[in-house]
């Protein structure tokens, strides 16, 4: 789950995967602006048929919790 | 559940009018850097708008995209029974900008005018509410005007809406007709939601005073009045990839069709990533997806009129074809319509 999510976190900014660790807080990549955010949830709600709402996703710090938030759902 | 079914009623014209001057969003400009103004670009498609000089209102546009069409169809003025104005930029507060209209076009003192106020949805609203009336026998012809000069309710140097909105009038031509199969339409609404999209003063809950023209510099840089628009992008987002597609599948299980059955999907022109994003989880095919904001952006309630002039003439003059449209946005407000398009009369662009 959690390479899934590395892979579609890359996708959305334009970065290798390789350059994304689990434990990074996305919102200090360089890359992290309001379309990667649209991105983001468009590619989840495409790949795992889930809009995630506002509030919630601000809860959200890393790639991991991202993992774990959608694992649970 | 606001479900509307109808049969042997149907569009026999379409037309729409744009403002000449145009607005490259990629032209440099004091507010956007180039980065931003490209980032916009890329996300919404939006390339292109039609600004309206301040003599020209909605209302205008509407005149001159209804002269042509009536002139064009040589519809006879007295069977227009009843005129639809739906904006939310009218000329004056009161009265109702249709009343105005229907002098200007000649129509009959025995037609029925009146305002709607809505947004985005206003063109499937609209349309539901002209099929309606034509169940009467009493009634022959509907015109229903669609208009909005959205570039003079958002301010320019707005992060969020600077580059989105363009001006346009469209005019719908809504009769019986025998060979009109079954159209179905879907109206829905959220005023949870209603601060989304607003324009917070001018109105009689916060009146206009000097305060409320009072430029205002926001934190992320916009500078506007509460006079003007505003949006919560990612609100609208959330919404848009949500409630609409439910309500596409609400009206395809009501009409027992599917995604297959349909020729052309209309969806409001706002922001080609949002809709393409729709289409894709829809499994709908893209090329069954007309888009028009490019080159003029987000028009309203009359993006969906304009996009089948501006797109669909040659393909709607040789055979029928099912669409789906879909209206979307302020109120909250949106609505879905599943009808088929029996070769209308689809008059030229008209540039004012």
């Amino acid at each position: 789950m959690i390479n899934e999510i590395i892979n579609l976190m890359a996708e959305c900014l334009e970065k290798e995967p390789g350059e994304l660790k689990a434990t990074d807080e996305f919102r200090e990549y360089e890359e992290w602006d309001s379309l990667a955010y649209l991105s983001v949830i468009a590619k989840i709600d495409e790949d795992y048929h889930l809009v995630i709402p506002r509030d919630e996703f601000q809860k959200i710090r890393t790639i991991e919790d991202l993992a774990n938030y959608l694992e649970n759902k | 559940m606001a479900i509307f079914k109808y049969s042997e009623i149907g569009i026999s014209g379409i037309s729409a009018a744009v403002p000449k001057e145009k607005y490259n969003n990629l032209a440099p400009n004091d507010f956007f850097t180039e980065k931003e103004a490209k980032s916009v670009v890329k996300m919404t498609g939006i390339k292109e708008r039609r600004v309206a000089p301040s003599n020209i209102c909605a209302s205008d546009l509407c005149y001159a995209a209804a002269e042509q069409l009536l002139r064009e169809m040589a519809v006879e003025r007295a069977t227009i029974d009843v005129l639809i104005f739906i904006s939310q930029t009218p000329d004056y507060r009161m009265p109702a900008t249709s009343i105005i209209l229907q002098n200007r076009l000649g129509l009959s003192k025995s037609c029925a005018a009146f305002d709607i106020n809505l947004g985005c949805s206003g063109y499937v609203y609209g349309l539901c509410f002209a099929y309606s009336f034509c169940k009467h026998k009493t009634i022959n012809k509907i015109l229903l005007l669609n208009g909005e000069t959205r570039t003079k309710v958002y301010s320019f140097k707005d992060k969020s809406t600077g580059l989105l909105f363009g001006d346009a009038g469209a005019a719908t031509l809504i009769e019986r007709n025998k060979e009109a199969g079954e159209s179905i339409f879907s109206l829905n609404a959220d005023g949870s939601r209603y601060h989304f999209i607003m324009i917070p003063a001018g109105g009689y809950r916060y009146p206009s005073s000097p305060e409320t023209v009072k430029e205002k510099i926001f934190e992320d840089g916009s500078i506007r009045t509460d006079e003007q628009g505003i949006m919560d992008g990612s609100g609208v987002f959330d919404f848009t990839i949500q409630d609409v597609p439910q309500d596409i599948i609400r009206v395809l299980n009501e009409s027992g069709r599917s995604i297959a059955d349909i020729d052309i999907f209309l969806f409001h022109q706002a922001n080609k990533f949002i809709t393409d994003h729709i289409a894709k989880k829809m499994d709908i095919p893209l090329e069954k997806v007309p888009y028009s904001l490019d080159k003029f952006g987000n028009t309203s309630s009359v993006s969906i009129p304009l996009n089948i002039v501006s797109e669909l003439s040659n393909q709607l003059s040789n055979e029928v074809k099912t669409v789906l449209m879909t209206g979307f946005g302020v109120g909250l407000s949106w609505a879905t319509g599943l009808l088929d398009l029996n070769r209308p009369y689809i008059s030229k662009l008209i540039e004012l």
